[in-house]
């Protein structure tokens, strides 16, 4: 994909978020020569209550960014938008920065009006009010969403400037809601039933086909995120969470499931969200979000400004289970060490890993990689593309590679 | 290492016997909660068409019909011929997906004809979804397959007739996931 086709707004911020401390410390401050160099006590009263808080405008420059990704195909309703993952901290993204893609813009709904409708190859054909799913025994985990098209510019050479836009369809927060055994074994499933129809009550009606198993196992029909009602570009007031499945599935503003016995064949599985090969063929049904890692600081955009002590962070996860490994090279990949992995790490869902690193002003190459609980190692992008090609578009989970230049300049490479 | 596996094989069993029956092994109809759905709810909703051709309805389209459908609200989105331009390409790149510039289109990518049914009467047009009729589904579905070569220029598309319909991609998708594949 051409660099060309990357229509996303600089933010001069990015650079500066990084130094931000060795800014204010050096010069942030003007001083007389015999005054302490430390802000005034305050002498008026600060701001009223509000009945719903948002961000210091100190941090006005943390925000999701829009970018149309097939050149001018997209449209603000259908177009991606990316967590600034540069700017976050532990593993919880918070609601107003969790990444969206739409299909027919975000819907306003009201819970009351909503409905569920579960139909097909069940003994009991039910339809469900938001009060009647929240009487079902409630739920809580943390899991991870990540868009299967995360990274889709970065097969053939590296483009996306900043982690936000190479990785950044990529989001978590702690759920609520109903498992979805719990309202399946409640109705009954009948014999031969092994596929289930998700649809949403967007404009586009978006659809998926998600295995009956896969409902069964750990699936939820989710109403929160992070302890509020899910946002409106969440699914609001209701959406499917197919914990470690591509994003795409979890179906948001969820209105129906049909359980039969074939897949159904949606333009989404079928013309989108398949992995075209080398030689023609495709792959379908390629659910599960490999293990993948990621450091976002430093990362793309940042310049480092002085020597010396440096932690390297970045985030960890896998759509298989739980991480158990991370390793960070500052020598493109000729030798690994292992980073500590911040507590709690549970399955499915962001880990945040930390290392100690001193820069001495010299080049480096940065990278990561981890290893899941069934043994899985995040492989090089060489390694993927001489399996899959340089056509397949999603699940491309390859070590990410940052540069740094003599300068402390970062910058997307592949190496 | 026997004894703690012992131990633990025994307080999963009575964590079974004491929990599961109860609170969480839901027996069908334990909640009650819902109303069963009437036929004319699902009837509403239940609308998804199979490549078996399973829910397409009644009506038919024809090519000729199709192209004046496509011209009033499919042309300014997808180009005159279907050659895309601002949205996407609907014709051609037949013999491209092997090359270094795949083109995918209806008629080179698509493994099913009824999905174009089902897609187009779910969601399109982009700005106004559901507006079409039925007929008027199946005439610009018919007219799409024809400018890919699929359909001749007398085709008349009907429950029948589009589940009839083999894309020339169809058999080659492969529906089980390999992976892990690397390394």
């Amino acid at each position: 994909m051409d660099s060309n086709k990357f229509s996303v707004k600089r933010r001069g911020f990015i650079g500066g978020a990084f130094l931000a401390g060795s800014a204010l410390a050096s010069g942030g401050l003007s001083r007389a020569a015999d005054a302490p160099a430390l802000p005034p006590r305050p002498t008026e009263q600060g701001a009223k209550l509000r009945p719903y808080g948002s961000p210091s405008p100190f941090e006005k420059g943390v925000v999701r960014v829009p970018v149309k990704l097939n050149a001018d195909t997209d449209t603000e309703l259908t177009s991606w938008n990316f967590t600034p993952l540069q700017d976050l901290q532990g593993t919880i993204t918070p609601n107003g920065l969790f990444f969206e893609r739409n299909h027919g813009g975000v819907p306003n709904i009201d819970p009351a009006e909503h409905r569920l409708l579960v139909h097909g190859m069940v003994d009991n054909e039910r339809v469900f009010t938001m009060d009647d799913l929240k009487r079902y025994p409630p739920v809580t985990a943390v899991h991870f969403i990540e868009c299967s098209g995360n990274g889709l510019t970065e097969w053939a050479k590296p483009t996306g400037k900043t982690v936000q836009i190479t990785h950044g369809l990529l989001s978590c927060a702690e759920w609520t809601g109903v498992k979805v055994s719990s309202l399946l074994n409640d109705l009954g499933v009948k014999p031969g039933a092994a596929w289930v129809l998700a649809e949403g009550a967007d404009a586009a009606l978006m659809d998926r086909s998600i295995p009956l198993q896969k409902l069964m196992d750990d699936a939820i029909l989710a109403y929160a995120q992070n302890g509020e009602a899910l946002r409106p570009e969440q699914g609001y007031p209701l959406r499917l969470l197919l914990p470690g499945f591509e994003g795409n599935m979890n179906v948001k503003w969820l209105r129906r499931l049909k359980v039969g016995r074939e897949p159904f064949y949606t333009r989404e599985e079928t013309s989108k969200y398949t992995d075209l090969l080398a030689n023609g063929d495709a792959r379908m049904f390629t659910f599960v979000m490999e293990a993948k890692s990621v450091i976002t600081q430093p990362s793309g955009g940042m310049q480092i400004l002085q020597k010396g002590e440096r932690p390297i962070t970045g985030l960890a996860w896998s759509g298989r289970g739980t991480i158990r490994r991370v390793e960070v090279s500052t020598d493109a990949g000729k030798t690994w060490s292992p980073a500590r992995l911040v507590e709690p790490v549970q399955t499915k869902a962001l880990a945040r890993f930390v290392f100690p690193w001193k820069w001495n002003g010299e080049e480096a190459v940065l990278q990561s990689r981890c290893y899941d609980d069934t043994g899985y190692v995040q492989p090089t992008l060489a390694e993927l593309v001489k399996v899959r090609g340089l056509n397949s578009v999603y699940h491309l989970n390859a070590i990410q590679s940052w540069h740094i230049a003599a300068d402390g300049t970062v910058t997307n490479v592949h190496a | 290492m026997f004894m703690r596996n012992l131990l633990k094989a025994v307080v999963a069993l009575s964590l079974c016997a004491s929990f599961v029956p109860g609170a969480l092994a839901a027996k069908t109809g334990e909640y009650g909660l819902g109303q069963p759905a009437t036929q004319a709810e699902i009837n509403a909703w239940n609308d998804d068409v199979s490549p078996a051709g399973d829910n397409l309805p009644a009506g038919s389209g024809s090519v000729a019909q199709g192209q004046r459908v496509y011209a009033e609200k499919c042309a300014a989105c997808h180009g005159a011929q279907g050659q895309g331009g601002p949205m996407d390409k609907l014709v051609g790149g037949q013999g491209t997906l092997d090359t270094k510039a795949p083109v995918k289109t209806v008629g080179s990518y698509w493994p099913y004809a009824t999905t174009v049914f089902d897609y187009v009467r779910r969601a399109m047009p982009f700005n106004a979804p559901g507006t079409l009729s039925d007929d008027q589904v199946y005439a610009v579905t018919a007219y799409l397959l024809y400018m890919n070569g699929i359909v001749q220029s007398n085709a008349v598309m009907n429950a029948k007739t589009l589940a009839a319909v083999k894309m020339p991609n169809r058999d080659n998708f492969l529906k089980k996931d390999p992976r892990p594949d690397a390394p």
